[in-house]
């Protein structure tokens, strides 16, 4: 592996961390986002399925690409996208039976995530595999970022809690906290990750999108 | 004798018919289909037919993306690698699945029981549950059945099993009800303080299963609680709600002439009213849901369900 080589793979790695982040920047994925950041346990299995699902799909698609018919491409990436969630799904059914349940429709619900078709199309149908899976790691990493911020919040707030144990003593065990019941209920998730997109275009300002119209400043002498 | 000679010597012209109009004899039907298939592509290099075969895969491989042939061959390819690599996951990771599944059960018996204090003590809790298979029909206790290995819903779709139910009497929509259950008698079977009953019926998607939780007195719900159903997350999965399954405790099933009165209400129950003790809340957005979850509580404490066995069970306390 060469320098440039080197150089490319830091990048598609930690590229999607912050700088282009498939949540914040690209706003995408939101809905599972919503969902299963009640707890920081299930927000953490969701991202090891999705980073899985991503790095492997492609890595397989990447392989493929120059014998992928264009007519039937998307179908090609569903079909290999859709047999990796479910491989995914039964082994979270075989060894981690309780969070899968809680996750529920979730994990099924990757195929239609449009962080993984985004992707295998943009990026793994152009590039060798090793490079692929290497972005797809990436974004799922940033992908799981968000979901780890927004699941320890929710749960650290909601209930008290992280990963289970008691981090705030809560009203209901005899302690100072009350929990916040929004925290528990989807909406929440809405202000974290919106308070976060805000965060983080403060800080690179090379985030903002340019705005749709100019309100013009029309001085006070101009109106009269 | 002569009869099957004649069948032979009559279906090998077909065949040969059968499969356009290869001269070859019946010992290499093999490469005659090869070679059947094979006008379509030019193609050189068919020195044995085993490098013809591969050689028609290159060939097919190297055409350009888009032609017929390819994408043909690209859809097959990948839907069979698929379709191992899926049926492979489903088949080996199978037996801790079941293992899982039935781990489960245990703690949702436990659990409707309100026996279960903390997590991964589901094994010792359950040492306290005596299960025993009932016939539905008689009401009585049968010992035909190993509890492990009877499973009340394959057994309903087994005719020697189960009986079809009239469209009049399947208020719960399950078509078919399997002659025998497993019921779990918490404390024993002589001396129970709660007897815990498998219920099942079709929600607004989905068939419901779950457990009912009856006190000793045999009327008072302890608990309900499902364990599979693939209700709308957020409507009709707020079955799963401990607040909405914390309303159960408590409410009576039957009313004092021993009729099924139990029902879930639409909207909430209004306080003080007299039906109060039998009614609970209806899940918003979820009347679908709602009703049959009422519907299957209905159906499995009534005379099609457990009621033989309760009135049973009830006469024998009495006397």
């Amino acid at each position: 592996m060469n320098a440039h080589e080197r150089e490319m793979a830091r990048q598609v790695v930690l590229d999607p961390l912050v700088d282009n982040n498939p949540i914040t920047l690209q706003i995408l994925g939101i809905c599972s986002a919503l969902a299963v950041t009640t707890t920081l346990a299930a927000s953490l299995l969701m991202c090891l399925a999705l980073t899985t699902v991503v790095a492997f799909s492609n890595a397989s698609i990447s392989m493929i690409r120059n014998h992928v018919p264009s007519s039937i491409r998307i179908i090609v990436q569903m079909t290999i996208i859709a047999s990796l969630v479910i491989v995914v799904d039964q082994l979270l059914k075989a060894f981690a039976y309780d969070v899968a349940k809680t996750l529920s429709v979730f994990v099924g619900l990757i195929i239609t995530n449009c962080i993984v078709l985004g992707r295998a199309e943009a990026f793994a149908m152009k590039n060798p595999p090793l490079i692929s899976m290497l972005d797809g790691l990436g974004n799922g990493l940033g992908y799981s970022l968000v979901l780890i911020i927004v699941g320890a919040t929710r749960e650290l707030f909601g209930s008290g809690t992280l990963l289970g144990y008691s981090v705030l003593s809560t009203t209901n065990d005899g302690g100072w906290y009350y929990t916040n019941g929004l925290m528990l209920l989807p909406p929440s998730a809405f202000f974290i990750i919106g308070m976060m997109i805000w965060g983080i275009r403060s800080w690179k300002t090379a985030q903002v999108e340019k705005a749709d119209y100019e309100i013009s400043n029309a001085h006070h002498s101009e109106v009269v | 004798m002569s009869d099957a000679t004649k069948k032979t010597t009559d279906t090998e012209p077909d065949d040969h018919t059968g499969s356009g109009n290869a001269p070859l004899p019946t010992p290499e039907a093999q490469p005659a289909v090869i070679h059947v298939s094979q006008p379509g592509v030019a193609s050189s290099n068919q020195a044995t037919n085993e490098s013809g075969l591969t050689g028609r895969f290159k060939s097919v491989l190297n055409q350009p993306n888009d032609s017929t042939q390819k994408t043909l061959l690209v859809t097959v390819i990948m839907c069979l690698l698929c379709s191992v690599i899926v049926s492979a996951a489903a088949v080996l990771l199978r037996p801790t699945q079941t293992a899982n599944a039935a781990l489960d059960r245990k703690r949702n018996i436990v659990q409707v029981a309100g026996l279960l204090k903390d997590e991964g003590s589901v094994e010792v809790a359950f040492k306290d549950v005596e299960s025993r298979i009932v016939n539905l029909d008689t009401g009585e206790y049968t010992d035909q059945f190993n509890g492990v290995e009877y499973d009340q819903y394959a057994a309903a779709s087994d005719p020697n099993l189960s009986i079809a139910l009239d469209k009049k009497d399947d208020i719960a929509g399950i078509g078919r009800r399997a002659q025998f259950a497993e019921v779990y008698l918490i404390g024993g079977s002589e001396n129970f303080k709660q007897i815990v009953l498998p219920v099942h019926g079709l929600g607004l998607w989905s068939t419901l299963y779950g457990f009912v939780s009856l006190d000793q007195d045999l009327t008072t719900i302890t608990g309900l609680k499902f364990y599979n159903h693939a209700e709308t997350p957020g409507l009709g999965g707020e079955v799963d709600n401990p607040i909405w399954q914390d309303k159960w405790k408590g409410k009576l099933a039957f009313d004092d002439t021993g009729n099924v009165k139990i029902e879930v209400v639409k909207g909430t129950v209004v306080p003080g009213n007299q039906n109060a003790a039998w009614q609970v809340d209806g899940l918003a957005g979820a009347t679908l849901t709602s009703r049959g979850v009422s519907q299957l509580l209905r159906f499995w404490l009534d005379e099609q369900g457990f009621g033989s066995f309760l009135k049973n069970l009830k006469q024998r306390e009495a006397s």
